[in-house]
């Protein structure tokens, strides 16, 4: 099963795009990935969700994980998400509260985490 | 996909206790429940994220337990509702005794990264039932079709 995860780029922000099915399986390669940005000085991220298929539960944790990284060297992440089968599962878990999710990486990069989460 | 009367259709799928399997389930459970002309799509994909986290659940406990043993994902395809059970054979766990972590909206709850498994599972499926087993645990999942008690959704 691919996990498609490509980073570029905008405005100060690495924005990192996975495509694909995020579960217990490919969930390690996802955290890997986010670790390294972080560890590499990249403390700006958006995650954009729009490619993704699938995610469970071992995704969120791999998100969480990312965000309690980041706040931790003083840094944000972001998401990008309209499906709406998987801003369903940020719902449900009560994570809309937690993070700060875009409709597009433009307004991700233009926001900021100005919008503050739960509003 | 079933006739009135007739008995349920039990259809089995035994997979490795290995993560790279987890995909497989889900894409077994959904090809199945797309043959159940009850469940709207938005349905079946709450399905199979609980099929998803149960079957991540398991994997996980047989490693626990250390179990070279298949998990089984039993599909029950009945008159008013689509059940799957996922059983499997490592120590089990009792899910009344999860920690309590504190709610989402409290900065303490980025300290964990799991334990929202079970609660998706909760929020999805119209039932849902753990019961233990001589061999680990049985999570069983209920998705009623419509007009069998279930809120339309």
């Amino acid at each position: 099963m691919d996990l498609g995860l490509d980073v570029e780029e905008r405005d100060g922000y690495a924005v990192l795009s996975v495509r694909g099915e995020v579960d217990v399986y490919t969930a390690p390669r996802f955290r890997e990935r986010l670790i390294e940005l972080v560890s590499e000085g990249k403390h700006r991220i958006i995650v954009d969700l729009e490619g993704v298929d699938f995610l469970d539960s071992t995704g969120l944790g791999v998100l969480v994980g990312g965000l309690k990284r980041l706040r931790s060297h003083d840094g944000d992440l972001l998401l990008v998400c309209t499906q709406s089968r998987i801003l369903k599962v940020f719902e449900i878990t009560g994570l809309t509260k937690v993070f700060s999710i875009h409709d597009s990486v433009d307004a991700a990069v233009g926001g900021g985490s100005g919008g503050a989460p739960g509003q | 996909m079933t006739v009135p009367g007739e008995p349920a259709e039990v259809i089995e799928l035994e997979i490795p206790a290995r993560a790279e399997f987890v995909a497989l389930a889900r894409l077994v459970v959904s090809a199945l429940a797309s043959s159940d002309s009850n469940l709207a799509d938005e349905r079946i994909d709450d399905l199979k994220l609980a099929v998803s986290e149960a079957c991540t659940n398991a994997i996980e406990a047989h490693d626990a337990a250390g179990s070279e043993e298949r998990v089984l994902v039993r599909c029950k395809a009945g008159e008013d509702a689509l059940e799957v059970c996922v059983e499997d054979r490592g120590h089990g766990f009792d899910p009344g005794q999860l920690p309590n972590h504190p709610p989402v909206t409290d900065p303490d709850r980025l300290k964990f990264e799991r334990g929202l498994g079970i609660p998706l599972i909760r929020a999805l499926v119209d039932e849902v039932e753990f019961s233990p087993t001589d061999h680990g645990t049985s999570v069983r999942l209920v998705m009623r079709h419509p007009g069998n008690g279930t809120a339309a959704s």
